[in-house]
Protein backbone atom coordinates (compact mmCIF):
# COMPACT_ATOMS: atom_id res chain seq x y z
CA UNK A 1 0.00 0.00 0.00
CA UNK A 2 2.74 2.13 0.74
CA UNK A 3 4.54 1.93 -2.77
CA UNK A 4 1.39 4.50 -3.94
CA UNK A 5 3.15 7.28 -2.03
CA UNK A 6 5.93 6.93 -4.45
CA UNK A 7 3.50 8.56 -7.16
CA UNK A 8 2.52 11.45 -5.94
CA UNK A 9 3.25 14.37 -7.60
CA UNK A 10 3.49 17.41 -5.07
CA UNK A 11 5.47 17.84 -2.04
CA UNK A 12 1.98 18.66 -0.40
CA UNK A 13 0.49 15.74 -1.43
CA UNK A 14 3.60 13.71 0.18
CA UNK A 15 3.34 15.26 3.17
CA UNK A 16 -0.37 14.13 3.63
CA UNK A 17 0.27 10.41 2.20
CA UNK A 18 3.07 9.87 5.01
CA UNK A 19 -0.33 9.85 7.31
CA UNK A 20 -2.06 6.64 6.40
CA UNK A 21 -1.52 4.14 3.96
CA UNK A 22 -4.21 4.36 1.56
CA UNK A 23 -3.52 3.96 -2.17
CA UNK A 24 -4.21 6.99 -4.12
CA UNK A 25 -7.02 6.94 -6.30
CA UNK A 26 -7.12 10.35 -8.07
CA UNK A 27 -3.70 12.25 -8.81
CA UNK A 28 -3.82 15.48 -10.58
CA UNK A 29 -0.85 16.98 -11.65
CA UNK A 30 -0.46 20.28 -12.73
CA UNK A 31 -3.94 21.33 -13.39
CA UNK A 32 -5.14 24.62 -14.96
CA UNK A 33 -8.88 25.39 -15.89
CA UNK A 34 -9.73 28.36 -18.05
CA UNK A 35 -13.12 29.98 -18.24
CA UNK A 36 -12.82 31.89 -21.69
CA UNK A 37 -9.68 33.59 -21.27
CA UNK A 38 -9.88 33.71 -17.41
CA UNK A 39 -7.37 30.99 -15.62
CA UNK A 40 -9.29 30.06 -12.50
CA UNK A 41 -7.21 27.02 -11.66
CA UNK A 42 -3.39 27.21 -11.16
CA UNK A 43 -1.03 24.68 -11.60
CA UNK A 44 -2.92 22.37 -9.19
CA UNK A 45 -1.39 18.66 -8.48
CA UNK A 46 -3.22 17.15 -4.92
CA UNK A 47 -3.98 13.42 -4.34
CA UNK A 48 -6.49 11.61 -2.99
CA UNK A 49 -6.64 8.28 -1.18
CA UNK A 50 -8.89 5.54 -2.06
CA UNK A 51 -11.99 5.51 0.18
CA UNK A 52 -11.23 8.44 2.20
CA UNK A 53 -13.75 11.75 2.24
CA UNK A 54 -11.37 14.68 1.25
CA UNK A 55 -12.74 17.84 1.92
CA UNK A 56 -11.98 21.14 -0.44
CA UNK A 57 -12.58 24.09 1.33
CA UNK A 58 -11.99 27.81 0.64
CA UNK A 59 -13.84 31.10 0.25
CA UNK A 60 -16.11 32.09 -2.30
CA UNK A 61 -14.40 31.68 -6.27
CA UNK A 62 -11.44 30.57 -5.31
CA UNK A 63 -11.98 27.42 -7.66
CA UNK A 64 -12.84 24.37 -5.22
CA UNK A 65 -16.17 23.38 -7.31
CA UNK A 66 -13.90 24.29 -10.12
CA UNK A 67 -11.71 21.64 -9.67
CA UNK A 68 -14.40 19.06 -8.54
CA UNK A 69 -15.84 19.60 -11.57
CA UNK A 70 -12.81 18.77 -13.78
CA UNK A 71 -12.62 15.10 -12.39
CA UNK A 72 -15.92 13.91 -14.20
CA UNK A 73 -15.39 16.35 -17.15
CA UNK A 74 -19.22 18.00 -16.48
CA UNK A 75 -17.33 21.40 -17.32
CA UNK A 76 -17.11 20.23 -21.07
CA UNK A 77 -21.08 20.85 -21.41
CA UNK A 78 -20.16 24.25 -21.48
CA UNK A 79 -17.99 24.80 -24.99
CA UNK A 80 -15.70 27.97 -23.65
CA UNK A 81 -14.63 25.72 -20.57
CA UNK A 82 -11.46 24.01 -20.80
CA UNK A 83 -8.75 22.08 -18.71
CA UNK A 84 -4.51 20.91 -19.06
CA UNK A 85 -2.51 19.30 -17.13
CA UNK A 86 -3.76 15.28 -15.89
CA UNK A 87 -6.17 14.20 -13.87
CA UNK A 88 -4.83 10.71 -13.07
CA UNK A 89 -8.00 8.31 -12.25
CA UNK A 90 -6.30 4.45 -11.77
CA UNK A 91 -3.06 6.18 -13.98
CA UNK A 92 -5.63 7.14 -16.87
CA UNK A 93 -5.40 10.76 -17.75
CA UNK A 94 -9.44 11.24 -17.61
CA UNK A 95 -8.72 15.04 -19.46
CA UNK A 96 -7.03 12.68 -22.80
CA UNK A 97 -9.93 13.33 -25.81
CA UNK A 98 -9.53 9.34 -25.89
CA UNK A 99 -11.53 9.11 -22.75
CA UNK A 100 -15.03 8.55 -23.02
CA UNK A 101 -16.84 11.10 -21.10
CA UNK A 102 -20.22 9.27 -20.21
CA UNK A 103 -18.14 6.16 -19.01
CA UNK A 104 -16.06 8.41 -16.89
CA UNK A 105 -19.21 10.04 -15.60
CA UNK A 106 -20.20 6.81 -14.74
CA UNK A 107 -17.14 5.47 -12.67
CA UNK A 108 -16.89 9.39 -10.94
CA UNK A 109 -20.09 9.68 -9.62
CA UNK A 110 -21.52 13.36 -9.03
CA UNK A 111 -24.25 15.36 -6.60
CA UNK A 112 -25.08 18.96 -6.56
CA UNK A 113 -25.62 21.51 -4.81
CA UNK A 114 -29.51 21.83 -5.10
CA UNK A 115 -30.96 18.20 -4.81
CA UNK A 116 -32.18 17.45 -8.76
CA UNK A 117 -34.43 14.60 -8.94
CA UNK A 118 -35.36 14.15 -12.30
CA UNK A 119 -39.18 14.76 -12.88
CA UNK A 120 -40.01 10.82 -12.50
CA UNK A 121 -40.70 7.80 -10.34
CA UNK A 122 -38.72 7.22 -7.33
CA UNK A 123 -37.65 3.80 -8.66
CA UNK A 124 -37.27 5.48 -11.94
CA UNK A 125 -34.75 7.94 -10.56
CA UNK A 126 -32.48 5.13 -9.29
CA UNK A 127 -32.84 2.52 -12.66
CA UNK A 128 -32.55 5.42 -15.01
CA UNK A 129 -28.30 5.82 -14.16
CA UNK A 130 -28.05 1.76 -14.13
CA UNK A 131 -30.32 1.14 -17.27
CA UNK A 132 -28.01 3.57 -19.34
CA UNK A 133 -25.05 1.03 -18.93
CA UNK A 134 -26.34 -2.47 -17.83
CA UNK A 135 -29.12 -4.39 -19.08
CA UNK A 136 -30.70 -6.12 -16.07
CA UNK A 137 -33.83 -8.21 -15.85
CA UNK A 138 -36.44 -6.79 -13.73
CA UNK A 139 -35.86 -8.67 -10.70
CA UNK A 140 -32.19 -7.67 -10.36
CA UNK A 141 -32.95 -4.23 -10.89
CA UNK A 142 -35.46 -4.26 -8.20
CA UNK A 143 -32.33 -5.67 -5.92
CA UNK A 144 -30.28 -2.78 -7.11
CA UNK A 145 -32.73 -0.01 -6.71
CA UNK A 146 -33.04 -1.56 -3.28
CA UNK A 147 -29.51 -1.56 -2.40
CA UNK A 148 -28.95 1.66 -3.50
CA UNK A 149 -31.89 3.09 -1.26
CA UNK A 150 -30.91 1.24 1.53
CA UNK A 151 -27.10 2.43 1.06
CA UNK A 152 -28.53 6.18 1.00
CA UNK A 153 -30.46 5.34 4.52
CA UNK A 154 -34.08 6.30 2.61
CA UNK A 155 -35.61 3.09 2.12
CA UNK A 156 -37.21 2.84 5.04
CA UNK A 157 -39.19 6.20 3.78
CA UNK A 158 -39.42 5.78 0.45
CA UNK A 159 -40.24 2.04 0.01
CA UNK A 160 -43.98 2.38 0.00
CA UNK A 161 -43.60 5.03 -2.44
CA UNK A 162 -41.46 3.59 -5.38
CA UNK A 163 -43.97 4.74 -8.17
CA UNK A 164 -44.32 7.92 -6.90
CA UNK A 165 -42.68 11.09 -8.23
CA UNK A 166 -39.31 11.67 -6.59
CA UNK A 167 -40.02 15.69 -6.70
CA UNK A 168 -42.73 15.06 -4.07
CA UNK A 169 -39.93 14.23 -1.37
CA UNK A 170 -38.27 16.53 0.72
CA UNK A 171 -35.17 18.31 -0.14
CA UNK A 172 -33.39 16.34 2.87
CA UNK A 173 -35.04 13.00 1.15
CA UNK A 174 -34.77 14.19 -2.67
CA UNK A 175 -31.14 14.60 -1.68
CA UNK A 176 -30.49 11.08 -0.47
CA UNK A 177 -32.28 10.32 -3.41
CA UNK A 178 -29.84 11.75 -5.65
CA UNK A 179 -27.06 10.16 -3.83
CA UNK A 180 -28.60 7.00 -4.01
CA UNK A 181 -28.89 7.96 -7.85
CA UNK A 182 -25.32 8.47 -7.99
CA UNK A 183 -24.19 5.30 -5.65
CA UNK A 184 -26.71 2.66 -7.86
CA UNK A 185 -24.27 2.75 -11.04
CA UNK A 186 -21.50 1.74 -8.66
CA UNK A 187 -19.39 4.38 -9.26
CA UNK A 188 -15.45 4.42 -7.48
CA UNK A 189 -15.43 8.34 -6.71
CA UNK A 190 -17.97 10.40 -5.47
CA UNK A 191 -18.02 14.03 -5.82
CA UNK A 192 -19.78 15.92 -3.70
CA UNK A 193 -20.60 19.35 -4.27
CA UNK A 194 -22.03 21.46 -1.47
CA UNK A 195 -24.29 18.70 -0.95
CA UNK A 196 -25.62 20.04 2.24
CA UNK A 197 -25.75 23.95 1.51
CA UNK A 198 -29.97 23.94 0.83
CA UNK A 199 -30.78 21.59 3.48
CA UNK A 200 -32.05 22.01 7.43
CA UNK A 201 -29.56 20.90 10.14
CA UNK A 202 -31.32 17.47 10.34
CA UNK A 203 -31.21 16.74 6.72
CA UNK A 204 -27.21 17.66 7.02
CA UNK A 205 -26.41 15.24 10.02
CA UNK A 206 -28.23 12.32 8.23
CA UNK A 207 -26.42 13.23 5.08
CA UNK A 208 -22.48 13.66 7.00
CA UNK A 209 -23.45 10.20 8.54
CA UNK A 210 -24.27 8.76 5.09
CA UNK A 211 -20.97 10.17 3.99
CA UNK A 212 -18.74 8.70 6.71
CA UNK A 213 -20.66 5.33 6.08
CA UNK A 214 -20.41 5.68 2.09
CA UNK A 215 -16.40 5.80 2.93
CA UNK A 216 -16.09 2.29 3.24
CA UNK A 217 -16.60 1.46 -0.76
CA UNK A 218 -16.11 5.06 -2.45
CA UNK A 219 -13.83 7.74 -2.64
CA UNK A 220 -15.11 10.93 -1.65
CA UNK A 221 -14.31 14.03 -2.47
CA UNK A 222 -16.58 16.89 -0.98
CA UNK A 223 -16.72 21.00 -1.70
CA UNK A 224 -18.14 22.26 1.42
CA UNK A 225 -18.29 26.10 2.81
CA UNK A 226 -18.63 24.43 5.82
CA UNK A 227 -16.03 24.19 7.98
CA UNK A 228 -17.03 22.47 11.08
CA UNK A 229 -18.75 19.87 8.59
CA UNK A 230 -15.12 19.19 6.49
CA UNK A 231 -13.33 19.15 10.34
CA UNK A 232 -16.46 16.47 10.96
CA UNK A 233 -16.53 14.33 7.85
CA UNK A 234 -13.00 14.38 5.73
CA UNK A 235 -9.86 12.49 6.53
CA UNK A 236 -7.90 15.13 4.47
CA UNK A 237 -8.79 18.93 3.87
CA UNK A 238 -7.38 20.99 0.76
CA UNK A 239 -7.19 24.80 1.32
CA UNK A 240 -7.82 26.62 -2.02
CA UNK A 241 -7.39 30.02 -2.64
CA UNK A 242 -7.70 32.21 -5.45
CA UNK A 243 -7.09 29.40 -7.56
CA UNK A 244 -4.08 27.86 -6.27
CA UNK A 245 -4.13 24.88 -4.02
CA UNK A 246 -2.66 26.81 -0.70
CA UNK A 247 -2.40 23.64 1.71
CA UNK A 248 -3.70 20.09 1.72
CA UNK A 249 -2.59 17.22 4.24
CA UNK A 250 -4.90 15.08 7.14
CA UNK A 251 -7.81 16.59 8.59
CA UNK A 252 -6.91 16.79 12.36
CA UNK A 253 -3.59 18.40 11.66
CA UNK A 254 -5.13 20.87 8.87
CA UNK A 255 -7.98 22.63 12.01
CA UNK A 256 -4.84 22.00 14.59
CA UNK A 257 -1.98 22.71 13.54
CA UNK A 258 -1.87 24.66 9.78
CA UNK A 259 1.24 25.20 8.12
CA UNK A 260 0.25 28.20 6.51
CA UNK A 261 -0.71 31.55 7.75
CA UNK A 262 -3.77 32.10 4.80
CA UNK A 263 -4.94 28.53 5.86
CA UNK A 264 -4.89 29.28 9.48
CA UNK A 265 -6.57 33.02 9.39
CA UNK A 266 -9.40 30.96 6.88
CA UNK A 267 -10.08 28.44 9.81
CA UNK A 268 -10.00 30.79 12.11
CA UNK A 269 -12.73 32.81 10.63
CA UNK A 270 -10.31 36.02 10.06
CA UNK A 271 -11.54 35.87 6.06
CA UNK A 272 -13.39 34.41 3.89
CA UNK B 1 -20.55 50.76 14.71
CA UNK B 2 -19.65 54.42 14.52
CA UNK B 3 -20.30 55.85 18.28
CA UNK B 4 -20.44 59.35 15.85
CA UNK B 5 -23.76 58.48 14.72
CA UNK B 6 -25.21 58.25 17.15
CA UNK B 7 -24.03 61.38 18.95
CA UNK B 8 -25.16 63.50 16.44
CA UNK B 9 -28.45 62.13 15.73
CA UNK B 10 -30.50 64.72 18.22
CA UNK B 11 -29.48 67.57 16.36
CA UNK B 12 -30.75 66.12 13.04
CA UNK B 13 -34.72 67.28 12.93
CA UNK B 14 -36.94 64.35 12.44
CA UNK B 15 -38.96 64.50 8.92
CA UNK B 16 -41.96 66.29 9.16
CA UNK B 17 -45.67 64.28 8.76
CA UNK B 18 -47.93 65.28 6.01
CA UNK B 19 -44.81 65.74 3.59
CA UNK B 20 -46.41 63.43 0.64
CA UNK B 21 -48.43 65.91 -1.07
CA UNK B 22 -51.88 65.09 -2.23
CA UNK B 23 -51.16 65.25 -5.72
CA UNK B 24 -49.26 61.89 -5.13
CA UNK B 25 -52.66 59.92 -3.98
CA UNK B 26 -54.48 61.70 -6.08
CA UNK B 27 -52.01 60.43 -9.87
CA UNK B 28 -51.81 57.11 -7.91
CA UNK B 29 -56.04 57.23 -7.97
CA UNK B 30 -56.03 58.10 -11.61
CA UNK B 31 -53.71 55.51 -12.69
CA UNK B 32 -55.78 52.78 -10.75
CA UNK B 33 -58.90 53.80 -11.99
CA UNK B 34 -57.59 53.94 -15.77
CA UNK B 35 -56.03 50.78 -16.01
CA UNK B 36 -59.12 49.61 -14.58
CA UNK B 37 -61.68 50.97 -17.13
CA UNK B 38 -59.20 50.02 -19.98
CA UNK B 39 -59.38 46.15 -18.57
CA UNK B 40 -63.29 46.57 -18.52
CA UNK B 41 -63.22 47.82 -21.81
CA UNK B 42 -61.43 44.79 -22.95
CA UNK B 43 -63.53 42.44 -21.36
CA UNK B 44 -66.49 44.32 -22.48
CA UNK B 45 -65.68 43.98 -26.26
CA UNK B 46 -65.20 40.20 -25.52
CA UNK B 47 -68.05 39.73 -23.71
CA UNK B 48 -70.21 41.19 -26.16
CA UNK B 49 -68.72 39.38 -29.19
CA UNK B 50 -69.17 36.13 -26.82
CA UNK B 51 -72.98 37.18 -26.03
CA UNK B 52 -73.64 37.49 -29.84
CA UNK B 53 -72.61 34.70 -30.67
CA UNK B 54 -73.98 32.33 -28.21
CA UNK B 55 -77.66 34.83 -28.83
CA UNK B 56 -77.23 34.01 -32.56
CA UNK B 57 -75.83 30.98 -32.65
CA UNK B 58 -77.74 28.83 -30.41
CA UNK B 59 -80.95 29.39 -32.46
CA UNK B 60 -79.08 28.07 -35.23
CA UNK B 61 -78.26 24.74 -33.88
CA UNK B 62 -80.33 22.02 -34.63
CA UNK B 63 -79.42 18.31 -35.23
CA UNK B 64 -79.32 18.97 -38.74
CA UNK B 65 -76.36 21.24 -38.50
CA UNK B 66 -74.10 18.14 -37.87
CA UNK B 67 -75.77 16.37 -40.17
CA UNK B 68 -76.83 17.81 -43.19
CA UNK B 69 -74.25 18.94 -45.61
CA UNK B 70 -74.25 22.79 -46.60
CA UNK B 71 -77.21 23.69 -48.77
CA UNK B 72 -77.32 25.17 -52.08
CA UNK B 73 -78.26 28.61 -52.92
CA UNK B 74 -82.07 29.20 -52.16
CA UNK B 75 -82.45 25.50 -50.77
CA UNK B 76 -83.91 25.20 -47.41
CA UNK B 77 -82.78 24.29 -44.54
CA UNK B 78 -79.13 21.53 -44.72
CA UNK B 79 -76.06 21.64 -42.42
CA UNK B 80 -72.72 22.03 -41.97
CA UNK B 81 -71.58 18.63 -41.51
CA UNK B 82 -69.12 18.70 -44.21
CA UNK B 83 -67.27 21.97 -43.06
CA UNK B 84 -67.06 20.46 -39.70
CA UNK B 85 -65.23 17.35 -40.66
CA UNK B 86 -63.16 19.52 -43.26
CA UNK B 87 -62.32 21.93 -40.70
CA UNK B 88 -61.21 18.60 -38.25
CA UNK B 89 -59.23 16.93 -41.55
CA UNK B 90 -57.51 20.24 -42.28
CA UNK B 91 -56.38 21.23 -38.36
CA UNK B 92 -55.21 17.79 -37.91
CA UNK B 93 -53.56 17.70 -40.90
CA UNK B 94 -51.98 20.67 -40.29
CA UNK B 95 -51.06 19.67 -36.50
CA UNK B 96 -49.68 16.52 -37.44
CA UNK B 97 -47.27 17.95 -39.73
CA UNK B 98 -46.13 21.21 -37.64
CA UNK B 99 -45.77 18.76 -34.46
CA UNK B 100 -42.40 16.98 -34.92
CA UNK B 101 -41.36 19.71 -36.76
CA UNK B 102 -42.21 22.37 -34.40
CA UNK B 103 -40.74 20.63 -31.25
CA UNK B 104 -37.79 19.26 -33.03
CA UNK B 105 -36.83 22.94 -34.37
CA UNK B 106 -37.57 24.31 -30.68
CA UNK B 107 -35.26 21.50 -28.99
CA UNK B 108 -32.32 22.26 -31.61
CA UNK B 109 -32.73 26.09 -30.55
CA UNK B 110 -33.04 25.36 -26.41
CA UNK B 111 -30.97 22.64 -26.30
CA UNK B 112 -28.42 21.99 -29.10
CA UNK B 113 -28.16 25.23 -30.68
CA UNK B 114 -28.60 27.47 -27.62
CA UNK B 115 -25.90 30.62 -28.01
CA UNK B 116 -24.81 29.36 -32.15
CA UNK B 117 -25.11 31.90 -34.59
CA UNK B 118 -27.51 29.81 -36.56
CA UNK B 119 -29.57 29.41 -33.63
CA UNK B 120 -29.98 33.11 -33.35
CA UNK B 121 -30.71 33.62 -37.26
CA UNK B 122 -33.60 30.68 -37.19
CA UNK B 123 -35.00 32.19 -33.71
CA UNK B 124 -35.00 35.59 -35.64
CA UNK B 125 -36.99 33.97 -38.57
CA UNK B 126 -39.35 32.06 -36.37
CA UNK B 127 -40.25 35.33 -34.78
CA UNK B 128 -40.97 37.00 -38.47
CA UNK B 129 -43.06 33.99 -39.28
CA UNK B 130 -44.42 34.29 -36.23
CA UNK B 131 -46.01 37.44 -36.92
CA UNK B 132 -46.31 36.81 -40.77
CA UNK B 133 -49.54 37.93 -42.62
CA UNK B 134 -51.60 34.05 -42.73
CA UNK B 135 -52.75 35.49 -46.33
CA UNK B 136 -48.97 35.48 -47.45
CA UNK B 137 -48.90 32.02 -46.44
CA UNK B 138 -51.86 30.95 -48.48
CA UNK B 139 -50.55 32.55 -51.04
CA UNK B 140 -46.77 30.86 -50.95
CA UNK B 141 -48.42 27.16 -50.29
CA UNK B 142 -50.45 28.30 -53.91
CA UNK B 143 -47.22 28.52 -55.84
CA UNK B 144 -45.61 26.13 -54.39
CA UNK B 145 -48.77 23.19 -53.65
CA UNK B 146 -51.70 24.14 -55.84
CA UNK B 147 -50.46 25.41 -58.96
CA UNK B 148 -48.27 22.71 -59.51
CA UNK B 149 -51.08 19.86 -58.76
CA UNK B 150 -53.17 21.76 -60.71
CA UNK B 151 -55.95 22.57 -58.29
CA UNK B 152 -57.04 23.05 -54.55
CA UNK B 153 -56.77 20.19 -52.50
CA UNK B 154 -56.96 19.87 -48.49
CA UNK B 155 -53.31 18.48 -48.60
CA UNK B 156 -52.39 22.01 -49.61
CA UNK B 157 -54.55 23.36 -46.88
CA UNK B 158 -53.12 21.29 -44.46
CA UNK B 159 -49.60 22.48 -45.65
CA UNK B 160 -50.32 25.95 -45.08
CA UNK B 161 -52.14 25.67 -41.78
CA UNK B 162 -48.91 23.53 -40.90
CA UNK B 163 -46.68 26.71 -41.21
CA UNK B 164 -48.94 29.10 -39.37
CA UNK B 165 -48.67 26.17 -36.41
CA UNK B 166 -44.93 25.57 -36.76
CA UNK B 167 -43.57 29.18 -35.61
CA UNK B 168 -45.73 28.75 -32.74
CA UNK B 169 -44.87 25.19 -31.49
CA UNK B 170 -41.17 26.32 -32.43
CA UNK B 171 -41.90 29.06 -29.72
CA UNK B 172 -43.80 27.36 -27.04
CA UNK B 173 -40.87 24.93 -27.00
CA UNK B 174 -37.98 26.44 -26.90
CA UNK B 175 -39.58 28.80 -23.82
CA UNK B 176 -40.82 25.44 -21.98
CA UNK B 177 -37.34 23.53 -22.33
CA UNK B 178 -35.37 26.82 -21.47
CA UNK B 179 -37.14 26.52 -17.85
CA UNK B 180 -35.79 23.60 -17.03
CA UNK B 181 -33.00 23.89 -14.59
CA UNK B 182 -29.85 23.51 -16.19
CA UNK B 183 -28.57 21.71 -13.10
CA UNK B 184 -31.33 19.11 -13.87
CA UNK B 185 -29.51 18.90 -17.76
CA UNK B 186 -25.91 18.41 -15.56
CA UNK B 187 -27.64 16.18 -13.44
CA UNK B 188 -28.35 13.22 -16.01
CA UNK B 189 -24.89 14.03 -17.97
CA UNK B 190 -23.22 13.46 -14.32
CA UNK B 191 -24.39 9.99 -14.24
CA UNK B 192 -23.01 9.49 -17.42
CA UNK B 193 -26.31 9.79 -19.91
CA UNK B 194 -25.35 10.83 -23.64
CA UNK B 195 -26.79 14.47 -24.80
CA UNK B 196 -29.90 12.84 -26.35
CA UNK B 197 -30.95 10.79 -23.50
CA UNK B 198 -30.56 13.66 -21.16
CA UNK B 199 -33.08 15.29 -23.82
CA UNK B 200 -35.62 12.57 -24.38
CA UNK B 201 -35.92 11.22 -21.01
CA UNK B 202 -35.10 14.83 -18.94
CA UNK B 203 -35.60 17.74 -20.64
CA UNK B 204 -38.65 17.06 -22.72
CA UNK B 205 -40.17 15.07 -19.32
CA UNK B 206 -39.96 18.08 -17.55
CA UNK B 207 -41.18 20.38 -20.05
CA UNK B 208 -43.72 18.02 -21.61
CA UNK B 209 -47.05 20.11 -20.24
CA UNK B 210 -45.75 23.21 -21.36
CA UNK B 211 -44.83 21.53 -24.82
CA UNK B 212 -48.29 20.01 -25.24
CA UNK B 213 -49.78 23.46 -24.16
CA UNK B 214 -47.97 25.09 -26.87
CA UNK B 215 -48.86 22.04 -29.66
CA UNK B 216 -52.86 23.08 -28.08
CA UNK B 217 -52.68 26.48 -28.20
CA UNK B 218 -50.98 26.18 -31.62
CA UNK B 219 -54.30 24.16 -32.87
CA UNK B 220 -56.70 26.31 -31.35
CA UNK B 221 -54.75 28.84 -33.47
CA UNK B 222 -54.94 27.28 -37.14
CA UNK B 223 -58.51 26.24 -36.52
CA UNK B 224 -59.66 29.61 -37.00
CA UNK B 225 -57.72 30.68 -40.02
CA UNK B 226 -59.53 31.51 -43.20
CA UNK B 227 -57.10 33.51 -45.12
CA UNK B 228 -54.67 30.83 -45.89
CA UNK B 229 -57.36 28.03 -46.80
CA UNK B 230 -58.65 30.44 -49.41
CA UNK B 231 -55.49 30.27 -51.92
CA UNK B 232 -55.34 26.06 -50.85
CA UNK B 233 -58.15 23.90 -49.88
CA UNK B 234 -60.63 26.76 -51.20
CA UNK B 235 -64.01 24.99 -50.03
CA UNK B 236 -66.60 22.91 -51.09
CA UNK B 237 -70.33 22.75 -50.64
CA UNK B 238 -70.35 19.06 -50.77
CA UNK B 239 -68.63 16.16 -48.99
CA UNK B 240 -65.23 16.06 -50.31
CA UNK B 241 -63.05 13.65 -51.57
CA UNK B 242 -61.54 11.38 -49.52
CA UNK B 243 -58.12 11.86 -51.14
CA UNK B 244 -58.45 15.23 -49.92
CA UNK B 245 -57.84 16.28 -53.88
CA UNK B 246 -60.05 19.25 -54.86
CA UNK B 247 -61.93 21.90 -52.81
CA UNK B 248 -62.06 20.71 -48.92
CA UNK B 249 -65.08 22.16 -47.10
CA UNK B 250 -63.76 24.05 -43.79
CA UNK B 251 -65.70 25.99 -41.17
CA UNK B 252 -63.95 29.32 -41.47
CA UNK B 253 -64.36 29.28 -45.36
CA UNK B 254 -67.94 28.33 -44.89
CA UNK B 255 -68.71 30.93 -42.54
CA UNK B 256 -67.19 34.09 -44.75
CA UNK B 257 -68.85 32.74 -47.23
CA UNK B 258 -72.39 32.16 -45.85
CA UNK B 259 -72.26 35.61 -43.55
CA UNK B 260 -72.07 37.56 -46.70
CA UNK B 261 -74.97 35.63 -48.23
CA UNK B 262 -78.79 36.90 -48.83
CA UNK B 263 -80.40 33.76 -47.69
CA UNK B 264 -81.63 33.60 -44.23
CA UNK B 265 -81.04 30.12 -43.39
CA UNK B 266 -77.04 30.52 -45.17
CA UNK B 267 -76.47 33.37 -42.25
CA UNK B 268 -77.69 31.67 -39.45
CA UNK B 269 -75.33 28.75 -40.16
CA UNK B 270 -72.91 30.68 -40.87
CA UNK B 271 -73.43 31.96 -36.70
CA UNK B 272 -73.52 28.69 -35.84
CA UNK B 273 -70.18 27.41 -37.37
CA UNK B 274 -68.65 30.74 -35.62
CA UNK B 275 -70.09 29.80 -32.59
CA UNK B 276 -69.15 25.83 -32.89
CA UNK B 277 -65.08 26.77 -33.67
CA UNK B 278 -65.40 29.10 -30.58
CA UNK B 279 -66.13 27.19 -28.08
CA UNK B 280 -63.77 24.36 -29.51
CA UNK B 281 -61.29 26.92 -29.37
CA UNK B 282 -62.17 28.19 -25.73
CA UNK B 283 -62.39 24.01 -24.91
CA UNK B 284 -59.01 23.52 -26.11
CA UNK B 285 -57.63 26.72 -24.61
CA UNK B 286 -59.25 25.71 -20.82
CA UNK B 287 -57.52 22.44 -21.40
CA UNK B 288 -54.31 24.14 -22.07
CA UNK B 289 -54.88 26.23 -18.75
CA UNK B 290 -55.75 22.37 -16.58
CA UNK B 291 -52.63 20.77 -17.89
CA UNK B 292 -50.46 23.88 -16.92
CA UNK B 293 -51.72 24.38 -13.21
CA UNK B 294 -51.86 20.86 -12.80
CA UNK B 295 -47.90 20.65 -13.81
CA UNK B 296 -47.90 23.35 -11.09
CA UNK B 297 -49.56 21.45 -8.64
CA UNK B 298 -47.68 18.71 -8.88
Amino acid sequence: MSTIALNTSSAIGNAAAADTGAPVRIAVKNLNFYYGDFRSLKDISIDFYDRQVTALIGPSGCGKSTLLRTFNRIYSLYPEQRADGQILLDGQNVLSPSIDVNELRARVGMVFQKPTPFPMSIYDNIAFGIRLYEKLPKSELDGRVEEALRKAALWDEAKDKLRQSGMGLSGGQQQRLCIARTIAQRPEVILLDEPTSALDPISTGKIEELIEQLRSEFTIVIVTHNMQQAARISQFTAFMYLGELVEFGPTTRMFMNPTKKQTQDYITGRFG
Amino acid sequence: MDTAVYDQAPTVAHAPWGRVRRSRYLADRVLKITCTLFTLLGAFVLGWILLMLLVEGIGGLSPAVFTQTTPGPGTEGGGIANAIVGSLVLTTLGIVVATPIGVLAGTYLAEYGKGSALATVIRFVNDILLAAPSILIGLFVYILMVQPMGGYSGWAGGVALAIIAIPVIVRSTEDMLRLVPGSLREAGAALGAPMSKVIVAISWKAARAGMVTGVILATARIAGETAPLLFTALNNTFWFSPTLMGGVSNLPVTIYQFALAPYANWRELAWAGALIITLSILALSVVARLLLSKDKAR
